[in-house]
């Protein structure tokens, strides 16, 4: 059974490469289980989603200043 | 078609829109190559290059994609010629690494119970906020300096693997573990300054 951490590893690396057959239902196990890995893995196709945004120049606009998120 | 806003001055005669452009394509070019000098020459030669087939493109959009295009390729260039600047920033990740797990995952590799990733919903309507690029900006710019170049180079220029292990200096499971981390800390950022949701059930 995974835990956490390595689900979330494994969730970064299927971004890099196909996962073989026994992590795809290693992970599929512990997602069914974990809500908080379930978002993860929604939440990083949403950051590559972004990412490609930006690097197509859609961080546009200037008409900000710069925001600087506070440390908490 | 032809008679849209958009097209009606070809962007390129437009100042004003040159002027934004250059500005922006220099923010995303300095991000990646933390180096005025470097990034100015790279956006100088995107711009050339995109001058030269302007006439292809209608409107302002399409203008802009093409020229991010070129631009990614240029600093995809410079970055594969460049190798000697990844030693230093390796030291200093030896220091940065393995504190952020141990505040997102307790002994046995489970989530903290305050730092449940939480569903953001769709990304789209943060894609068309300028704030929301202010932000993003803002959570890359704290990222460790080797793990943001990496993460810059999958994600914006979409480099492979092999590619940026060669253009890096470092091994597939060095990269493997600087990506896992970068995408951790950058999605906690944004989540935390962004995405803030309401209560995640335990």
């Amino acid at each position: 059974m995974l835990n956490c951490q390595k689900a979330t590893q494994l969730f970064s690396e299927s971004q890099e490469r196909p996962l073989t057959l026994k992590e795809k239902m290693d992970l599929k196990l512990h997602t069914l289980m974990c809500s908080g890995c379930r978002n993860y893995g929604r939440n990083l196709q949403a950051l590559r989603k972004i990412a490609r945004a930006y690097a197509k120049g859609e961080g546009a606009s200037d008409a900000l200043p710069p925001e600087i998120p506070k440390e908490d | 078609m032809a008679s849209s806003p958009d097209s009606r001055v070809a962007p390129l005669q437009d100042p004003v829109f040159l002027q934004d452009l250059r500005r922006q394509m220099l923010r995303f070019a300095t991000l990646q190559l933390s180096d005025a000098h470097l990034a100015e020459d790279a956006v100088q030669e995107a711009l050339i290059g995109a001058l030269k087939s302007a006439d292809r493109f209608g409107g302002r959009a399409a203008l802009k994609t093409w020229v991010f295009a070129i631009l990614k390729n240029k600093i995809a260039d410079v970055l594969r010629q460049r190798q000697r600047l990844w030693q230093a920033d390796r030291v200093l990740q030896a220091d940065e690494d393995g504190e952020d797990l141990h505040e997102l995952f307790d002994a046995r590799g489970f989530w903290q119970p305050d730092e449940h990733p939480a569903a953001w919903g769709d990304p789209d309507q943060a894609i068309y906020n300028a704030r929301f690029w202010r932000v993003f900006e803002a959570c890359l710019d704290r990222l460790p300096a080797a793990q943001a170049r990496v993460f810059m180079m999958r994600e914006f220029l979409e480099l492979e693997t092999p590619e940026i292990c060669a253009a890096a200096n470092i091994t597939v499971s060095n990269l493997n573990v600087m990506l896992y981390r970068a995408r951790l800390r950058l999605r906690e950022c944004l989540e935390n300054h962004w995405f803030t949701p309401g209560e995640t059930p335990c």
